[in-house]
């Protein structure tokens, strides 16, 4: 134990902040910028992909789709490996880890977010769009004035959970040099040699706070949500249950 | 019904309570059904009616008191209660079908499970309960492929797959919509001719009246009131009886 | 910009088998990382069906855990870290065996376990009270009920998830490169920085997981499928 804060007291700021003043900020600084970015540019790309998913324009519809399949199918370090590889090729000028790096998770996350998005439309009662198409409202000023804002409140916890995501996938700048928080805590633990267990156990505790703190965040907001929502629409029971199905005692709520 | 009702009874309660927490949800429950009998039990929500039936069974527990059922004592510890209530048909409000598997395999499931039936032999008694309820041709379709009224008739097919002593309906018909009530009371009509003991909550005045020996009264988890069908319907003699049915009929 | 593809560069020397030595790697990781996350992920979730408080809080933080940190993190834990902790003689045993493999597989299948239990709670959480009733008053013994009519029901509902976790199984393989495991990825970064044909060999193995994955999708819709629950 003595020597988790040893290390912490010795190579905290190396992690939390990589080699500033003496290079560019790292560690969990970068982990957070990488991923708030990440999130933030994705966001608008992911509605841009979900309305043209759900457009009745074959054009707009397919390469929407097949994004969507490739993000699927393709693991993130293929991706990342791509950008790294072609990026360069394309502009004609070096790009740092740092760039590939937002860009793959702009375009990863926006694949999936889009899904967010295109569930959180769909989940809207159809009674939403008929009503608004029926006072006379166009399709663009339905989705900017009536769904999307109910869409994006009810997705807001989803939302939420896609950003934990980003913030574990950041992880994989390790692998392309990228100083974020693993690659400063593999670099801490090769210089100390002998801790490797504390170093990596530091690490993990370090993401799990994080994330642990936003997925609990993103819970409580559902709940809200949900309250809310009991409200307004008519009654749709949500699936959970209050008991338990397999107690051997059954009885009555 | 029936002329066939033999002295001895098939439900009994003796001093049933059973409480939720502070909250008194049956008090002090003393009443039997006959053999043969068929019995209606009424009363406003709340009232603890089907708290009542699904003790019978024990999908409720009660604190004090003896529930018997065809001379054994429903709680008694030496009870194998999956045993037991194999012998009590139930039939549910909501169907409650398993809508995983076929109409000919959810009336079969008990049969060759708990009796250990062979498959062949618990079919052929599956299609020969259809056709009782009148779905013979509906053996191999699945519960979501079927109306509300055909499922509960099915749901009534399965609780007799077991040839229970007696049958107990909570509410049977009270989801389902108007125009397929009468097809599943049809089938209970039938099923109180044939001289089948049962007990069943409902709101359906004419089924209790057509078939029903008594009706019993409930409110607040007491029997307040007990008679034949024709005297409670038509001079109730408690207020509250007669504010319950006056507001029944008033809808 | 000049594409000079060249795709018969793969077919020469050794990269055919390489490449075909990382495919069976990665499913191989893929398999028995899957199948320890199903046998594990049941026992979890049956863990957590059951009235032990100590049980469900141990569950719980098993799954958060294992949900809110880096698979990456996860793999270097168990292969930079846990070794430390172990004797020199299974230190130099894992050694031998080739240790990245099995801590790839042991550090993606206990993560995944948790992913499978949530499913597999999500499953049973989501069939109505009403149908255990409905068993239990059949005669069903409480194992009987589980077993012929809520388990049925709870794996059906939780076939979709389990089935894109499936694929998640199958790419987080990828990130075993990160220890030197020689599953696909790593072998295409071998070929490339020999051949320096970048496009090709990227191509081919983006190539190949994409259709694992869309197979395994399929695969799933299927199944899917054959078992779903007949409505008009």
């Amino acid at each position: 134990m003595s020597d988790i804060f040893s290390i912490l007291a010795d190579h905290g700021l190396l992690l939390l902040i990589g080699q500033y003043p003496n290079g560019p900020v790292g560690g969990l600084v970068l982990t957070f910028v990488l991923s708030v970015l990440g999130i933030a540019l994705a966001f608008p790309l992911a509605v841009a992909i979900a309305l043209a998913r759900m457009s009745p324009f074959a054009w707009l519809r397919w390469p929407a789709t097949t994004l969507v399949y490739l993000v699927r199918g393709v693991p993130l370090l293929m991706f990342i490996f791509w950008v790294y590889f072609f990026l360069p090729v394309l502009t004609g000028q070096a790009v740092s880890g740092f760039t590939t790096m937002l860009i793959t998770l702009v375009i990863y996350q926006a694949a999936y977010l889009a899904e967010v998005v295109r569930a959180g439309i769909e989940g809207l009662s159809s009674g939403q769009t008929e009503a608004a198409r029926a006072v006379g409202l166009s399709y663009g000023q339905t989705m900017r004035k009536v769904i999307l804002p109910q869409a994006l409140y009810n997705m807001v916890p989803a939302m939420l959970s896609q950003f934990v995501s980003t913030i574990k996938e950041t992880s994989l700048g390790y692998v392309i040099g990228v100083n974020e928080l693993t690659f400063a805590a593999s670099q801490v633990s090769s210089t100390l040699l002998t801790k490797p267990f504390q170093v990596y156990a530091i690490l993990a505790a370090t993401y799990f706070v994080l994330c642990f703190a936003l997925t609990q965040l993103a819970r409580e907001l559902e709940r809200r949500i949900a309250r809310r929502r009991a409200g307004v629409t008519p009654s749709r029971r949500p699936v959970r249950s209050a008991t338990p199905v397999l107690t051997d005692t059954p009885s009555r709520p | 019904m029936t002329s066939n009702a033999s002295h001895a009874a098939m439900i009994s309660f003796k001093q049933v309570n059973k409480w939720y927490g502070d909250y008194h949800a049956l008090s002090d429950i003393d009443a039997q059904v006959a053999r043969g009998e068929v019995v209606v039990v009424c009363g406003p929500s709340g009232s603890g009616k089907s708290t009542l039936i699904r003790t019978v069974n024990r999908l409720e527990s009660i604190q004090s008191g003896t529930i018997e059922f065809d001379g054994k004592d429903v709680n008694a510890p030496s009870i194998d209660v999956n045993r037991f209530r194999s012998q009590v048909g139930f039939v549910f409000q909501s169907f409650n079908l398993f809508p995983h598997l076929s109409v000919a395999e959810n009336i079969s499931l008990a049969p060759t499970t708990v009796l250990r039936k062979s498959r062949r032999e618990a079919r052929e008694r599956a299609v020969a309960l259809l056709e009782r309820v009148g779905l013979a041709a509906r053996a191999d379709a699945y519960p979501g492929q079927l109306s509300g009224g055909q499922q509960q008739r099915v749901a009534i097919a399965r609780a007799l797959a077991m040839d229970p002593p007696a049958m107990l309906f909570d509410e049977p018909t009270s989801a389902l919509d108007p125009e397929m009530v009468g097809e599943v009371l049809q089938v209970m009509k039938q099923l109180a001719r044939d001289g089948m003991t049962m007990m069943c909550v409902t709101h359906e005045m004419g089924f209790a009246r057509e078939v029903a020996d008594r009706v019993w009264f409930m409110d607040h988890g007491a029997i307040v009131e007990t008679g034949s069908p024709d005297a409670f319907f038509s001079a109730p003699q408690s207020a509250r009886a007669q504010k319950f049915l006056s507001d029944l009929r008033s809808h | 910009m000049k594409l000079d593809l060249d795709f018969s560069v793969l077919t020469r020397g050794d990269y055919p088998q390489w490449i075909g030595h990382g495919v069976v790697t990665t499913l191989e990781l893929t398999a028995l990382a899957w199948l320890l996350a199903a046998v594990l992920g049941t026992v979890l979730a049956l863990m957590r069906m059951t009235d032990s408080r100590l049980c469900k809080a141990a569950v719980a933080a098993y799954v958060e855990y294992h949900q809110n940190v880096p698979m990456l993190v996860q793999i270097f834990l168990w292969y930079f870290g846990i070794p430390s902790l172990l004797p020199e003689s299974v230190q130099a045993w894992a050694n031998a065996v080739g240790g990245e493999f099995m801590f790839a597989v042991i550090a993606v299948g206990l993560c995944m376990a948790a992913y499978l239990s949530e499913d597999l709670r999500g499953g049973l959480r989501a069939i109505p009270r009403s149908q255990y009733e409905a068993s239990r008053a059949l005669g069903l013994s409480y194992l009987k009920a589980a077993r012929l009519v809520i388990l049925p029901q709870a794996a059906r509902i939780a076939l979709p998830t389990m089935v894109n976790h499936t694929v998640l199984i199958f790419k987080n393989t990828s990130l075993a490169m990160a220890i030197g495991v020689a599953e696909l990825t790593y072998v295409t970064r071998e070929i490339e920085s020999q051949s320096f044909r970048t496009i090709e060999v990227y191509l081919l193995s983006t190539m190949v997981y994409l259709a694992i994955s869309l197979l395994i999708m399929a695969g799933g819709a299927a199944l899917e499928h054959r078992y779903r629950i007949r409505t008009r």
